[in-house]
């Protein structure tokens, strides 16, 4: 987890989980889907932002969340993920290359 | 046979924001008695699922979790518009998540057939007009 905040291309917003391994990467926007088949343990690439995310990476017990193409969220998402024990790195990249950096890290 | 651990929680139809709450709420007290991951994975997420539905669908609800020595229980009460046609709401797909609720995220028609996947016993008793109450069960 904290070698993938080294890369220039990721940068952690809120890391309250630092330790936590990365098993696996799931990619998805609809969250019954990332419900229904994400891993837990997964790091879990979306371009979602809501506050909703920090409660499905919750349940979803991923090791992450990484929004990619420089997605932002409010600031009140990232205090709750903070609050909540859940990763938020924000990736410069689109999902792909996201995905694809994420895969030659774990 | 000792009594089951219950728990009653009021699902806010207002907040969307802090949907999911009970859930968690749940979810602690799962890990609290040292369940296995896996298994507190399902049951949270089951009853998030079917906690949106009850946000987004039928303008909140109630919620009671029983935990016995052999199983969990979940059971979601609400008096919403009920479901006409359950095969059809049980299809993966199947939605009538309006476009503002959809553009959050939610709206794949997944949240039902999820939680019957991740439960041992699901039923869904609803009446339009009157309400729809799901209850759950994960054997331990
Ligand atoms: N408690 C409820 N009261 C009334 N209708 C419901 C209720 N729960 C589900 N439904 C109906 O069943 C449909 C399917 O539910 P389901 O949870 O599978 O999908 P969704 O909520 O629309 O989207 P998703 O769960 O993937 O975000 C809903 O769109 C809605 O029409
Ligand atoms: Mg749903």
């Amino acid at each position: 987890m904290q070698t993938l905040s080294l890369l220039p291309q990721m940068e952690a917003l809120t890391m309250p989980d630092p330790d936590r391994e990365i098993f696996g990467a799931y990619v998805g926007d609809l969250l019954s889907w990332v419900m229904g088949r994400a891993q837990a343990d997964c790091a879990w690439i979306t371009i979602m932002s809501n506050v909703n995310i920090v409660a499905v990476a919750a349940l979803a017990d991923v090791a992450c969340v990484i929004l990619a193409e420089d997605v932002t969220p409010d600031q009140a998402v990232i205090n709750t993920a903070e609050a909540k024990g859940i990763n938020i790195l924000r990736s410069t990249m689109p999902i792909y290359e996201s995905a694809l950096l994420l895969g030659s890290h774990i | 046979m000792t009594e089951p651990l219950t728990f009653h929680y009021d699902v806010d139809g207002e907040n969307f924001t802090s949907a999911g709450q009970a859930s968690v709420q749940v979810k602690k007290v799962l890990r609290r008695l040292g369940l296995d991951p896996e298994t507190i994975r399902r049951v949270s997420i089951a009853m998030y699922e079917g906690e949106i539905n009850m946000v987004i669908h039928a303008g909140g609800g109630s919620a009671d979790v029983r935990i016995y020595e052999d199983g969990i229980e979940i059971i979601l009460a609400d008096t919403g518009p009920g479901i006409a046609d359950i095969d059809q709401a049980m299809q993966e797909g199947f939605s009538t998540a309006p476009d503002n609720i959809r553009s959050l995220g939610f709206g794949a028609g997944m949240g039902l057939p999820n939680m019957k996947r991740y439960t041992d016993s699901m039923q869904i008793d609803s009446t339009v007009g009157v309400g729809t109450t799901i209850t759950m069960r994960v054997n331990l």
